[in-house]
């Protein structure tokens, strides 16, 4: 005389949906986006003996190259105030930005064993992307404030502005490793393609070079350059953090009504990201 | 469990996919072709596929290589879209389709079973509550802390298993996971496996074995080519999936297997075949019931007291069962030229399930190896049924228990 388990009563059927994008609740997306990302994140923080000191050596090690290049051979940086703190927070943000994009182009076809086995939301794996490159770039940033405070660079309230800076920077991230990470399962040459671009997203920023270095060119070009969402966060950041005499993002672009095109620019990117990526969803097993 | 609620609709389910004939794989070569179509097959992989499942069910589904079974797992499981039909679940359900997937080599065994555990549907918190559980079923309390690349492919599988086990669906869908581990391992899944069932869980359960089916499943669903082809208990569906396997089609010889004449030429084989009960000529005999082989035998010269002989095989030539008229009579009599001599051997056939070939064979009187004619494997059948305890036939037989109180020790 077994007692049978108490069973909720009959007439509990419900359907069971097709592969999508998000679907499923909210937690459980979270729980799988953050459970991946932390796992990643301790995979490679704990995978080698200096663990971490690698995810920083990089870049350091590019930091280093350019600053003595740029200063040293080529002197750019030599009007700009605390040139070497301007050089290294330019590089840790772009470093985030290729980080998560260039991993999420092929962050589904890794997944290939979980796509092909288990039902869940999609879009948890181009997130948790993001969100290890995240717990990554807070690291990264710790060793920034240590470098400013080093070099000299006065702590200010403005410091916290690197919040909604970085928020924005991984919405952008995210909206492009969304149509990436869909796209890379149909089409393999997407991965060198970003290769390629993903250097020019490095040139075309404000990162080694400061804007006013374009002022001598018509104000076009720095309008141009500062389309692009990575270079308003970039100088906002220089601005905010390093030197309070820098121009605004609004001033480098020539006014802050410009300001909507890098802010299309980010939301046509995040939707369109969004569309391809939900788009495929449902078939993305299929497809691998 | 009669007149229970159904765990499991599914109901007219259509799910094909597009092959295309040239894959595109990268940007470029759309990109320089941007207009020409690309020619795509569809290939219909389930079609109108309709069923319940009662709840404490044990439901296997089977069929041959590329009937849709796995892809009826996935459609159930929400893996693959469905182009049309709907399949609606009580409770909650989880996907087996490989055991321990997602299992990161470089992680311990830790982090793996709970993420793993989470990806098969508990929640963050009950996973880790039931982390102790899962690693003392598996038995590796011991190495919990090692990572999962230093691990042999037993506790893996242990592992792997002890999660599935832990993960409280009402509704498992479990492809082939089994066919991992060894005998022992597999009969421990499945006495898990009936104590789920008896908690009420309903499973469903794909595989090829019908062995497994026989034993554990209460119905079985046999797809052909994605549609059903019937829904019975599983000795039925044993005893039609080997008919799908074997018979219907005619061609009894493999291809590749030239049937050979050997001997001096005086007689010939003209043609070999079994019949069922009824005297009626098939390519498949139902296990436990009378059958007959029988061949035609002509002789080109005339020949005197021949013996007819003929001998079964297994597909993998060894010997099961064989025969010849020396046993009864040594002179057969006079045959003349011309004349045509049918050749029966009638038997119960307890033959255990599976393909025999026939060599009939006629020989000189006193046989040896002075042949007449020999053609090996002329002919063979199939035998069906479900039931098989491993061994190459099936006796007629009676299985009892006794207790005997006197030897208990009061």
């Amino acid at each position: 005389m077994s007692a049978a388990p108490a069973k909720p009563p009959p007439s509990t059927l419900r359907p069971i949906r097709g592969p999508s994008a998000l679907g499923g609740d909210a937690s459980r997306f979270w729980t799988l986006a953050w459970t991946l990302a932390i796992l990643e994140f301790r995979l490679k923080f704990f995978g080698s003996v200096l663990g971490y000191l690698w995810q920083l050596m990089r870049p350091l090690m590019l930091f280093g190259v350019l600053y003595v290049v740029f200063t040293e051979f080529v002197r750019i940086g030599g009007g700009v105030r605390f040139y070497p703190a301007v050089l290294l927070l330019g590089i840790v943000l772009y470093t985030f930005f290729s980080e998560v994009t260039g991993s999420a182009v092929t962050s589904v076809v890794n997944r290939e064993n979980l796509v092909r086995k288990i039902h869940f939301p999609r879009l948890v794996i181009p997130l948790s992307v993001v969100l290890t490159s995240y717990l990554n770039l807070l690291l990264n940033l710790f060793a920034v404030a240590v470098f400013f405070v080093i070099a000299g660079v006065p702590v200010r309230l403005s410091w916290l502005e690197i919040v909604p800076l970085i928020i924005v920077l991984g919405l952008f991230c995210t909206g492009i490793a969304m149509g990436l990470s869909a796209l890379f399962v149909r089409y393999r040459d997407v991965q060198p393609i970003w290769d390629v671009v993903l250097p020019v997203a490095f040139y075309g920023s404000p990162i080694l070079y400061p804007i006013e270095a374009l002022s001598n060119q018509a104000q076009w070009v720095q309008t141009l350059v500062m389309c692009n969402p990575l270079a308003v966060i970039v100088q906002q950041a220089r601005h905010a953090l390093i030197d309070p005499t820098a121009p605004t993002a609004a001033g480098a672009i020539g006014g802050a009504t410009y300001l909507l095109i890098p802010l299309a620019v980010l939301v046509g990117v995040c939707a369109l990201g969004f569309w391809i990526f939900n788009r495929s969803a449902p078939r993305i097993a299929e497809e691998i | 469990m009669p007149g229970a609620a159904p765990a499991v609709v599914v109901r007219d389910l259509d799910k094909s996919f597009t092959m295309p004939h040239e894959q595109v794989h990268t940007l470029k070569e759309r990109a320089l072709h941007p207009l020409r179509r690309i020619g795509a097959d569809l290939f219909t992989a389930l079609q109108d596929v309709s069923f319940e499942v009662e709840r404490g069910e044990f439901f296997g589904i089977v069929g041959r290589n590329g009937s849709g079974k796995s892809t009826l797992l996935k459609c159930m499981a929400g893996i693959y879209s469905v182009d049309r039909g709907r399949v609606l679940v009580d409770g909650r359900l989880s996907t087996f389709i490989e055991l321990g997937v997602g299992f990161n080599p470089d992680l311990a065994a830790r982090d793996n079973a709970i993420l793993n555990a989470i990806m098969l549907g508990l929640s963050k918190k009950a996973a880790e509550a039931r982390y102790q559980r899962i690693i003392e079923f598996a038995e590796l309390e011991d190495f919990q802390d090692l990572k999962i690349k230093n691990y042999s492919s037993g506790m893996l599988v242990r592992l792997a298993f002890s999660v599935l086990i832990q993960v409280d669906a009402d509704v498992l869908l479990i492809d082939e996971v089994l066919a991992v581990g060894d005998a022992s391992f597999q009969q421990k899944c499945y006495d898990q496996f009936n104590r789920l069932r008896d908690e009420g869980r309903t499973i469903l359960f794909v595989t090829h074995d019908m062995g497994a089916v026989a034993r554990f499943c209460d119905r079985a669903l046999l797809l052909e080519h994605g549609r059903v082809k019937m829904i019975d208990a599983p000795e039925r569906v044993g005893a039609e999936y080997f008919e799908v396997n074997f018979g219907r089609s005619g061609a009894v010889q493999e291809e590749g297997d030239e049937v050979v004449h050997r001997g001096d030429g005086s007689v010939e084989i003209a043609d070999a075949w079994f019949e069922d009960g009824n005297g009626i000529r098939v390519d498949s005999l139902a296990h436990g019931e009378p059958c007959a082989f029988l061949a035609a035998i002509r002789c080109v010269e005339a020949v005197e007291d021949p013996s007819f002989s003929v001998l079964f095989e297994t597909a993998e030539h060894q010997p099961v069962f064989g025969t010849s008229t020396t046993r009864d009579v040594e002179r057969t009599g006079r045959f003349a030229a011309g004349e045509i001599v049918g050749f029966r051997v009638a038997f119960d056939n307890i033959l255990s399930p599976g393909r025999y070939y026939a060599s009939p064979f006629v020989s000189r009187r006193g046989g040896g190896d002075d042949v007449h004619v020999r053609v090996d494997r002329m002919t063979s059948v199939v035998v069906t049924g479900a039931a098989t305890g491993g061994g190459l036939i099936d006796l007629p037989h009676d299985v009892r228990v006794e207790r005997q109180p006197s030897a208990v020790p009061s």
